[in-house]
């Protein structure tokens, strides 16, 4: 069993629902082809450092699964390559570094603004707990 | 006469030595380069966008590799810029 990591551009000229419809396909796709999927990371809309087909946004997505049906990232690609709506897609093998890499993002511990905010977040439940011992 | 103690602040004594440089990958144990993190990207790249050397960097010959690897992902996906005129 293998984790993946699967990061592609929708193009933003697509109506809200569309753009929904298109990555939700293809997340259906992974799930009949029976994998897990570990988590979804919607990035949104962002800006492109150069224009691609024309556009200079694109909304990107970011799924991470598991499988043992290797055969099915060649469909994916495929599928993505076939696709006028994906702009560009990138496929990655997670190795344990990227898994663990993977997880501590997800929990926060990575990053200078989440860090901020989770020492932020200490702090004010630590002086919500004072008071509260200074009430009593 | 002036002793050793009036003349220590005399000269910098920072000139002329050399500050060792090191690999930040070892020294803080990062093991995986994430290309989606372009602020973090953005530090071995110069102003036009182009990979900074290891003699620069610090960087050992395998994490200089997974950055350039990164760094090349990013591009493909248009988190960075091929060519870049002012990019810092």
């Amino acid at each position: 069993m293998r984790q993946y990591e699967t990061t592609f551009i929708i193009d933003p000229t697509l109506s809200g629902d569309e753009i929904k419809s298109t990555a939700n396909m293809y997340f259906d796709f992974l799930k009949n082809e029976g994998c897990e999927i570990v988590h979804i990371d919607e990035i949104g809309v962002k800006q492109l450092a150069y224009a691609i087909n024309k556009r200079t946004a694109g909304v990107y997505y970011s799924v991470e699964y598991t499988t043992t049906n290797y055969a099915l990232i060649a469909k994916l690609e495929l599928a993505f390559r076939r696709d006028e709506r994906v702009m560009r897609d990138v496929t990655l093998a997670f190795d344990k570094h990227a898994i663990k890499y993977a997880q501590d993002k997800r929990a926060g511990l990575i990053g200078k603004k989440k860090r901020e905010e989770r020492e932020a977040a200490a702090a004010a439940k630590k002086q919500a707990e004072d008071e509260a011992d200074d009430n009593a | 006469m002036a002793t050793k103690e009036d003349i220590k602040f005399l000269n910098n004594p920072k000139i002329g030595q050399k500050v060792k440089k090191y690999c930040r990958f070892r020294r803080f144990g990062i093991k995986y380069i994430d290309f989606k993190d372009t602020d973090f990207l953005m530090s071995f790249i110069n102003e036009q966008g182009k990979l900074l050397p290891r003699r620069i960097t610090g960087n050992s010959m395998k994490y200089q590799r997974k950055v350039a690897i990164a760094v090349k992902r990013a591009r493909y996906m248009g988190l960075l810029p091929y060519l870049a005129d002012c990019l810092k």
